[in-house]
């Protein structure tokens, strides 16, 4: 949800300038034409925000204050479910593996899609379109099918990865049995999924770029890796906030790809080795009946942390452009 | 700006604010089959898995004139979220509900969503197995569920396997290799040594085996108290799963995991333990290539239960009569054999366990075994279970994860045995 109030449009800019010739009879009309209209074209955003997006996060809070059951009773408490967070074991676990698995997943991916696009960039390349096209594709596949075919390559008696471990005398490993196997396994499908669409975006900032910069500088001698240094990433700063935004909200929202990791089964792992607090925050509000307000409690606290790591994010970006 | 480009701008945002309006009624509106004169044009049933309904409410229709929607789900877990948020917003629910064991207690927790079915059917109550036909009464005494089928236990084993392990091939003789579970660890050991592989698929279908087989009180007591680490039968269960482990008879592989259902094919593991639900599920993941390799052998430790379901009517179902009416029809002994031949469900009414067609049937895919007969004898011979509000959760979330822990080498005993009973009390309450 935050991230359509992000993409929200922007608030009604001026209206059209007032018509120069009077037309008594179509006067009131246009009175209210020029007042209303604007907030007709904004209202399907807001009527379905507020439904689908503000409704459902205020009636979140509200059910985080009760002692919630899904379908029966329920009771208001007060604060203790978000007490009760700070002394709950499995919801710090659920936290260490969700932002282990969003750093093993979001840095080499940022790092990646930088270099691919500074690669799509260069004019020397060939079928430039059919690159962009191609590495844009594992964005469109459904993220179910990723996961479930990620899954059986990293199946431990019939996986591919441990075939090819097997070649050089690696023993296979029981990817969902540790932590580490298993952070790896489901970065790598964030990876894969995400990593071309972030080169995208990352491109369309570079091409913004105006040219007449690299050629100053050409001309003043500086190297390509110079270039690269001093205009490509600075200009690329907004961008780049962009970007690592919506990787976070993504990352720490992260859901089905541990989900279908772990077979369906909303605990991640035998020891919870890959539950994220998405998985945690479902297991508690919606697989427990019981726990329905704890689990909107999880999900409270949750939106507080993206919106922390985003806003941390952008103090960060921000200070190095200075 | 001329005036007909402003028109087709108000025009536009009308139509943007129509749709808007329209596509929320449409979310808003459900309608409501009702024919004039209070019968009924049309009744919902929603099931999972394979309940083998689709002929028997051909039948239905042509006596009763009220048409039968059946809507299947494939798994358990994805089915039992649809019928929580049919609850919990209180509209969507089928006029006929089907609750499996595990969550049928859970639900029985909030008697209300249910309707009594005790003043809308006959009275069956001398029909069906009687432990059976309690749990589906509600903790105030009410009528909740009609008993559909029971799981029962048996043994699927792979002939071929065996033979190439130097084992006995023929159901007499594989059952009398295991007459009690200390033997069938000791053929385990045998496989282990003659083809350097696990028997059995992983140690927590033999420790829900065993468990189902001890009856009593299971995770809960009587009063619904968490006993996860008091309980005799889950402690029998356990410790015969460790003593698998430690054995080192199985091959490892999580039920419902890629490994497992890959293993029937591959040939990882040579058995597992087979409710009678389980067979299909066999059967698929086997292939057609592998048709007469599997066989049904008996359980060793005698008879047990493992899942089974009930028919219920939400108490929002517009027509809770009929609705019990169906559900009484298609829970009764004819049509309880008729969803055997079908699909498999294996029946609960006493009368439909004494069909002859019932008791001769053999099933093809299991070299012919005789599953009518093995099952059926089973059957009278289960033990009453007592299962608490929350058995399924307490035993996929708490307690297998333990054992496999532990199987896999991750956990000691007595940590493994910790973390159960620990997410036990969690995963218990309700």
């Amino acid at each position: 949800m935050s991230l359509s109030a992000t993409s929200a449009p922007p608030s009604p800019a001026a209206p059209p300038p007032p018509p120069t010739r009077r037309r008594s009879r179509a006067l009131t009309l246009n009175r209210l034409d020029l007042k209303v209209s604007p907030y007709l074209y904004i209202a399907p955003f807001f009527v379905l925000f507020s439904i689908f997006g503000l409704y459902p996060m205020l009636r979140t809070a509200w059910m985080s204050l009760h002692d919630w059951n899904l379908i029966g009773e329920h009771s208001f408490i007060g604060f203790d479910n978000y007490t009760r967070l700070f002394t709950d074991e499995y919801f710090w676990n659920a936290t260490v593996n969700t932002f282990g698995i969003f750093l093993l997943s979001t840095v080499p991916q940022l790092l990646l899609a930088l270099f691919l696009a500074t690669l799509l960039n260069r004019t020397f390349l060939r079928a430039r379109t059919f690159f962009r096209m191609a590495i844009f594709m594992p964005n469109v596949v459904s993220v179910a099918a990723v996961a479930i075919v990620f899954g059986m390559l990293f199946q431990r008696d019939f996986g591919l990865f441990n075939w090819l471990l097997g070649l050089v005398g690696v023993d296979p490993v029981d990817w969902d049995a540790q932590k580490w196997s298993s952070w790896t396994a489901i970065s790598s499908m964030v990876n894969w999924r995400w990593t071309g669409y972030n080169t995208l975006i990352l491109l369309a900032g570079m091409q913004a770029i105006p040219k007449d910069l690299y050629e100053a500088a050409a001309i003043d001698g500086a190297s390509q890796w110079k270039q690269f240094w001093r205009i490509t990433l600075p200009m690329l700063t907004p961008t780049f906030v962009f970007v690592v935004t919506l990787s976070t909200i993504g990352g720490l929202q992260l859901f089905t790809e541990p989900l279908v990791f772990a077979n369906g089964n909303i605990i991640g792992g035998d020891q919870r080795e890959f539950q994220t607090l998405a998985m945690y925050m479902y297991e508690l509000g919606i697989e427990n009946l019981n726990t329905a307000g704890y689990g909107a409690a999880v999900a409270w606290a949750m939106f507080v942390m993206i919106a922390l790591v985003s806003l941390v994010n952008f103090l960060l970006v921000r200070r190095t452009v200075k | 700006m001329s005036v007909t480009t402003r028109r087709t701008r108000l025009a536009a945002a009308a139509l943007a604010a129509v749709t808007a309006i329209g596509g929320l009624a449409a979310c808003g509106n459900d309608d409501d089959a009702t024919e004039s004169g209070g019968k009924p044009a049309k009744l919902v049933v929603d099931t999972f898995g394979e309940f083998g309904y689709d002929e028997i409410v051909k039948q239905y229709e042509k006596d009763t004139g009220i048409k039968v929607e059946l809507r299947k789900t494939a798994q358990l877990n994805e089915y039992r979220p649809k019928i929580v948020r049919a609850l919990a917003t209180g509209k969507g629910a089928a006029d006929v509900v089907a609750l499996e064991e595990g969550i049928l207690n859970e639900f029985k927790a909030n008697p209300a969503n249910w309707a009594d079915l005790g003043p809308l059917v006959s009275d069956h109550s001398k029909d069906y197995l009687p432990w059976k036909w309690e749990l589906g009464k509600a903790p105030d005494g009410r009528l909740i569920g009609l008993p559909t089928d029971v799981g029962s236990l048996a043994v699927c084993y792979r002939r071929d396997l065996f033979e190439a392990a130097k084992l006995p091939t023929e159901r007499d003789q594989v059952a009398a290799l295991w007459p009690d579970w200390n033997a069938f660890i000791e053929t385990g050991k045998k496989y282990r040594a003659a083809t350097g592989k696990g028997l059995l698929d992983s140690v927590t279908t033999a420790s829900s085996a065993v468990m189902f087989q001890q009856g009593g009180d299971l995770f809960y007591d009587k009063q619904d108290n968490v006993i996860a680490d008091t309980s005799a039968s889950v402690k029998t269960a356990w410790d015969t799963a460790i003593a698998m482990a430690d054995a080192n008879i199985t091959a490892e592989t999580a039920t419902w995991s890629p490994e497992w259902s890959a293993g029937f094919k591959q040939g990882t593991f040579a058995a597992t333990f087979c409710p009678s639900w389980m067979l299909g599920i066999v059967q698929e993941n086997s292939g057609p290539e592998n048709k007469g390799k599997w066989d049904v052998a008996p359980v060793p430790g005698g008879a047990g239960n493992w899942g089974g379901s009930w028919l219920a009517v939400p108490t929002q179902s517009k027509h809770p009569k009929e609705a019990a009416k169906l559900a009484e029809y298609l829970t009764n002994a004819q049509n309880q054999v008729a969803a055997f031949k079908a699909k498999g469900p294996l029946p609960t009414n006493l009368e439909a366990l004494k069909n002859p067609e019932f008791l001769a049937y053999t099933n093809e895919y299991f070299n012919n075994a005789p599953t009518g007969k093995i099952f059926g004898d089973s059957v009278a011979k289960i033990q009453p279970l007592h299962l608490g509000p929350k058995h399924q959760a307490v035993k996929e979330n708490a307690f297998e994860p333990a054992l496999r822990s532990y199987e896999s080498g991750q956990s000691s005993k007595d940590k493994a045995w910790e973390q159960f009973t620990k997410d036990a009390k969690t995963q218990g309450a309700f």
